[in-house]
């Protein structure tokens, strides 16, 4: 075997160096080198060997370190490049202690039909369907087309199976509409032909990789039809030892020879039930493997397979069984008996190809609804009928996916599969092509489906060497425990054994498992059914999953105008839902407290500035527009006068406070409602909500404006004196612009709506630019010489005043007269959202949690949130703090709770709990700083 | 004097959400694969009025063409758009007006919309928009390439050609596609969310330009 063809890649296997072939999987490569012992069974550790040749490998797991630590990969998909570095599992994975570097991403994707499957009835279906002109996605998990072809190296039209694909894909990935995509698993069939598919893009590279193509690519596919062209799987019947290393599925081993040149081991048995293992054999005698024998289950196989193997010199033992494989660590003899009872003879062998029969890989038609249905023929369950009159699927199933036994068969089904597809995604279906012509193709002998070889003494406890799932290290024995326990159902078996919950899902092993369980019941596999399949189909990566949604793509962030000039100034930033705000603005050597005290004083003592851009912003236009206000506020916004400015609360049905704002009216029938930061999206959603399902009478339009204005708020006694500065043509006097009204000027030579409202219970206005402008009126306002001021600020300023934040302050259970704003509450409007709420015994309670101040007696002490309240010496929790700072107007520390009757309580002593420490607080009203309110007006 | 320096003074004043990503664009660009850039400070109206009302027919006669009624459907007319975004609901996109009023003045679009709706039936909000999102430019050989990493709609010409709009998502940012030329898309995006659909963009492009 060193002498085989082809570029030599070096890799590294359990500490040590070997050489392999460009194209050869890890697990060619390894049997290359003769090593047949890769990894060890995860509960009995066992030594474990190669059992497949593909993805549905149950034994041969190993942890890749080079290139990127990745665990758990089945060395039969693992494509060897130079500097792999790999070793064995003990069972479990490690993930990798570092970030993966790699990219990856997504790509969605539609199509009219789109093939599961590359093998010979796929590449008939896809070719069937392109040639009617329809956009044709044809995806395989192999690194080439050709599914069985690539392992039987079976002709077609006369070519090699390999080659034949190869031509046959490459054209279909010449037109225009269609995309071949090798690699790429598809591993989940949702509802309306809904697919997901992961492509593995330059894992075969190694560190030739180029650093932009994604390593892996999860791919979204919308299909008008779909073609399940998924093959089969070879499945083994249970029998003592069935587990060592060199027992090998016979197709598999038949895959290393004629696809990877490699010779899995030098004399086997084969075990069958079918005809399938025979030309497996022959091919591996061809390839200078000795046959020691081919022991066959059934009194007789196919005529043409007995005739060549005589003409070989291979002997056939009919109604024979294998009852045990045996060796030291990995294979060295196997016990062949006749079955029905004679001599048994141990035969040396270094390789047992096992051979139960194929199952149809139907987890994708099962994952989209489709119901399955036994077929005694090929003894699995096979695809039922796709147009049911409770399961109508947009689904084909071609070729051995439903049972197809031959080539020709294969390759017919598909070409059938992609016309029918064609004409159900309402495409002219072509005249019907020639099908390719397959020379050797010997009529087959009936398989017989022997599931079990009895142990020797036919005692229960002997069957705990007849594996059932390899992975899981299930046995005969664990199945018959079940049973024995008194479960009756595959689905509970199998919860209770672990069988098929393994890596590998039970590929190999999910129709053994039910055979047995059948078997041990007295029932037929046919009744008793399979376990449910679910996506993945295969194991997917979350970083694959993830795609570009990592690091600072992960989420959207939302910035406003300003938003690099509070970077360049240092401000750490707050999230506020998606959106990025300034925190504080440290000045040189100020911690967050210092800086906070700082912008506070600006604030009340002189004037500064804040961000206030964030808040949500809807303009509300029509005749109605009035009426919509009044019904969504529980407050009168009809009778707002144009010019001037009303705050108001939302309410939900239920009388709880769901969002709070200010509301400008521009004209008769024009308002701008403004809402909470993070609220601004469902504030819009609610009014669309009632517009559309309850009051479409109502001749209104909601429009968002959020981010089409940037809002400066300028706050502090001196605000009105800076506002004179920048907007000369503006009267800014007490009397002609008012408390919550506004006007349109020029600030800063910038045209901006200004409206004098406060949040702060400072003389104040809100400068609203369109956002363009924002940045300019920023930098403006600011070289008046004013402080910037972040959210910490902004929540201290308005805490001192006892105005809540929605969302803070309140959860959800909060009324406006929990807060303290019984004033907000229409007592005149005759509905409103909310109303008639208020006047649930629920909501009338004088014991309801209420909006009070805290003052804790060491007035240096701060209050973290979520602190509970307890009387002195009580434990019954009265409330918590839903608010702590310190400030400095007060020149002390304070919080607002929510506390049961506390408005009752004010002057009241609580206690803080804070661990073991009991914090002395007084209770205060909620309005802590200039309760009469005369610093509005500056 | 004084006005003139003001509008000079407000132009210089004026950054689009996504100036600070020009640079980036063009490198971008270089390779001829895509070009990415923005388009920034076009007129947007928001438009909602009764299809089959007189007004609608008057703000059609306004814009020179009928309001597209074809779901996803944009129609050029001149250097306008009208973009259809719901069954009352249409966005009229426009050259740059510069230095338009915060309320009326100037014979700007709004204003010529506004007018055309009347006040006498219906009602009818014509809201300005222009600063609410910016305007990408996607175009060339991969275009379709890239948004297909971000845009779960079918973009294929077939489907999704030139006169074609969606309202939909970009990545996790909502955007207006507008199917502009066979391989040249507009992505309009909200001002807030620019920065971060500029990062995505340039990001599922590196790809393509490299």
């Amino acid at each position: 075997m060193t002498s085989r063809p082809g570029e030599v890649v070096r890799f590294r296997f359990d500490g040590r160096d070997y050489e392999g072939r460009r194209g050869d999987t890890l697990a060619a490569a390894l049997l290359a080198n003769g090593v047949r012992r890769v990894s060890t069974s995860v509960q009995l550790g066992q030594p474990r060997g190669i059992f497949s040749a593909g993805g549905e490998e149950p034994n041969a797991l190993v942890q890749i370190e080079t290139p990127f630590p990745e665990p758990m990969l089945p060395a039969t998909t693992v494509e060897i490049c130079d500097g792999l570095v790999a070793t064995g599992l003990p069972g479990k994975g490690r993930l990798a202690d570092r970030p993966d570097p790699a990219r990856y991403d997504t790509v969605h994707a539609h199509c009219d039909v789109l093939v599961v499957g590359a093998g010979p009835a796929g590449l008939m279906a896809a070719a069937e369907a392109a040639r009617g002109g329809a956009r044709v996605i044809l995806a395989d998990e192999r690194p080439a087309p050709g599914g069985s072809l690539l392992g039987t190296a079976e002709a077609v039209d006369g070519l090699p199976g390999r080659r034949w694909a190869a031509e046959r894909a490459a054209e279909l990935d010449g037109l225009a509409d269609v995309r071949v995509l090798c690699r790429t698993t598809v591993f989940g069939h949702y509802d309306d032909n809904y697919l997901v598919a992961v492509e593995r893009r330059t894992n075969h590279l190694g560190a030739a990789a180029p650093a932009t193509t994604a390593r892996e690519r999860i791919w979204r596919i919308r299909a008008r039809r779909v073609v399940h062209a998924t093959g089969a799987h070879e499945r083994f019947p249970a029998f003592a030892g069935n587990d060592l290393p060199g027992v090998m599925l016979a197709g598999a081993a038949r895959t290393y020879v004629n696809q990877y040149g490699v010779r899995p081991g030098r004399r086997a048995v084969v075990l069958t039930t079918n005809d399938t293992a025979y030309p497996a054999a022959l091919d591996l005698a061809a390839a200078g493997i000795e046959i020691a024998a081919i022991v066959d289950v059934r009194q007789a196989p196919g005529e043409e397979w007995a005739r060549r193997c005589a003409e070989r010199g291979i002997d056939v033992l009919t109604g024979h069984v294998v009852t045990a494989a045996r060796g030291a660590g990995e294979l060295s003899s196997v016990v062949v008996a006749p079955e029905d009872g004679g001599q048994a003879r141990d035969v040396p062998a270094d390789l047992l190809l096992v051979s139960g029969g194929w199952t149809p890989v139907v987890h994708l038609f099962s994952q989209a609804g489709g119901t399955l249905r036994f077929d005694e023929e090929i003894g699995a369950f096979v695809p039922g009928d796709t147009q049911a009159r409770d399961v109508r699927l947009a689904v084909e199933v071609a070729g051995s996916a439903r049972g197809v036994p031959t080539l020709s068969g294969c390759l017919r089904d598909g070409a059938e599969a992609g016309r029918r597809a064609l004409a159900a995604a309402g495409f002219a279906v072509p005249d019907q092509a020639p099908p390719p012509a397959v020379e050797d193709e010997p009529a087959a002998a009936p398989a017989r489906h022997l599931w079990l070889v009895p142990a020797a003494d036919g005692d229960g406890d002997d069957y705990r060497e007849h594996f059932v799932d390899l992975q899981r290290d299930v046995t005969v024995a664990d199945v018959l425990r079940a049973t024995g326990a008194g479960l009756r159902s595959v689905e509970h078996v199998k919860r209770y054994t672990t069988a098929g919950t393994a890596h590998d899902q039970g590929r190999t092993s999910g129709l053994l498992t039910s055979a047995i369980t059948a078997h041990a019941l007295g029932l037929d596999v046919a009744d008793l059914g399979v376990t449910t399949f679910r996506a993945p189909y295969a194991p997917v990566s979350f970083a694959a999953l993830a795609g570009r949604d990592r690091g600072h793509l992960h989420d959207p962030v939302r910035v406003t105008a300003m938003h690099d000039w509070h970077v360049a100034r240092g401000a750490p930033l707050e999230n506020v839902g998606q959106w990025k705000r300034p925190w504080y603005y440290p000045l040189d050597g100020e911690d967050m407290t210092a800086a906070v005290l700082r912008e506070c004083r600006a604030a009340r003592e002189d004037v500064a500035m804040m961000d206030a851009s964030t808040l949500g912003k809807i303009d509300v236009i029509g005749p109605d527009a009035a009426e919509l206000l009044d019904r969504l506020y529980t407050n009168m916004m009809s009778t707002l006068p144009v010019g001037s400015i009303r705050y108001g609360v939302m309410c939900r049905p239920d009388g709880m406070v769901f969002d709070d704002g200010t509301v400008i009216r521009l004209a008769e029938d024009h308002f701008l409602a403004t809402t909470t930061t993070g609220n601004a999206a469902a504030v819009l959603d609610w009014m669309e909500e009632w517009l559309q399902t309850e009051w479409p009478s109502l001749r209104v339009h909601c429009t968002s404006v959020t981010e089409q204005w940037a809002t400066v708020a300028l706050v502090g006694p001196r605000s009105r004196e800076v506002l004179a500065g920048l907007a000369p043509g503006l009267d800014v006097g007490n009397a002609s612009f008012p408390f919550m009204t506004w006007r349109d000027a020029e600030v800063a030579g910038i045209p901006a709506r200004v409206c004098r409202i406060s949040f702060s219970g400072e003389l104040a206005y809100e400068i609203n630019v369109r956002s363009w402008y924002g940045l300019a009126l920023w930098e403006a306002v600011n070289a008046a010489g004013v402080t910037p001021y972040g959210t910490e600020t902004m929540h201290v300023l308005r805490a001192e005043k006892g105005y809540p934040i929605i969302g803070q302050d309140t959860d959800g259970t909060v009324t406006p007269q929990d807060l303290g704003m019984a004033w907000v509450v229409s007592k005149k409007k005759a509905d409103f959202i909310g109303k008639r709420s208020f006047s649930r015994a629920d909501t009338v309670r004088p014991d309801r949690k209420q909006l009070v101040g805290l003052l804790p007696e060491d007035t240096g002490r701060l209050l973290p949130e979520g602190v509970h309240l307890v009387e002195p010496g009580g434990t019954r929790a009265l409330g918590h703090v839903t608010s702590g700072y310190r400030s400095a107007a007060l020149g002390r520390t304070f919080a607002l709770a929510l506390i049961s009757g506390g408005r009752e309580r004010v002057g009241e002593r609580l206690h803080a709990a804070m661990g073991e420490e009991m914090i002395p607080v007084t209770v205060t009203h909620h309005v802590l700083y200039d309760p009469e309110g005369a610093r509005r007006d500056g | 004097m004084a006005e003139r320096r003001n509008a000079d003074r407000r132009s210089a004043d004026r950054r689009s959400p996504l100036a600070g990503f020009a640079a980036r664009f063009e490198t971008a660009s270089a390779g001829g694969a895509l070009r990415l850039a923005e388009i920034p400070f076009l007129t947007q109206l928001n438009l909602r009025v009764d299809a089959k009302s007189p007004a609608a027919e008057r703000i059609g006669r306004a814009l020179g063409t009928t309001l597209p009624v074809e779901p996803g459907s944009a129609v050029r007319s001149g250097d306008l758009t009208v973009l259809w975004l719901g069954p009352d609901e249409w966005l009229v996109l426009g050259p740059d007006e510069g230095e338009a009023e915060i309320g009326a003045g100037g014979a700007g679009l709004r204003d010529r919309l506004v007018e055309a709706a009347g006040s006498a039936d219906g009602h009818v909000s014509v809201v300005d928009v222009s600063a609410q999102r910016t305007t990408l430019v996607l175009a060339g050989a991969r275009a379709r390439d890239v948004l297909a990493h971000g845009c779960a709609l079918d973009l294929h010409p077939r489907v999704f050609g030139p006169g074609r709009c969606a309202q939909t998502l970009l990545a996790r940012a909502q955007v207006v596609l507008v199917a502009r030329e066979t391989d040249e898309f507009w992505v309009l995006c909200r001002s807030s969310f620019a920065g971060y659909v500029a990062e995505w963009l340039l990001d599922a492009a590196a790809e393509y330009v490299t």
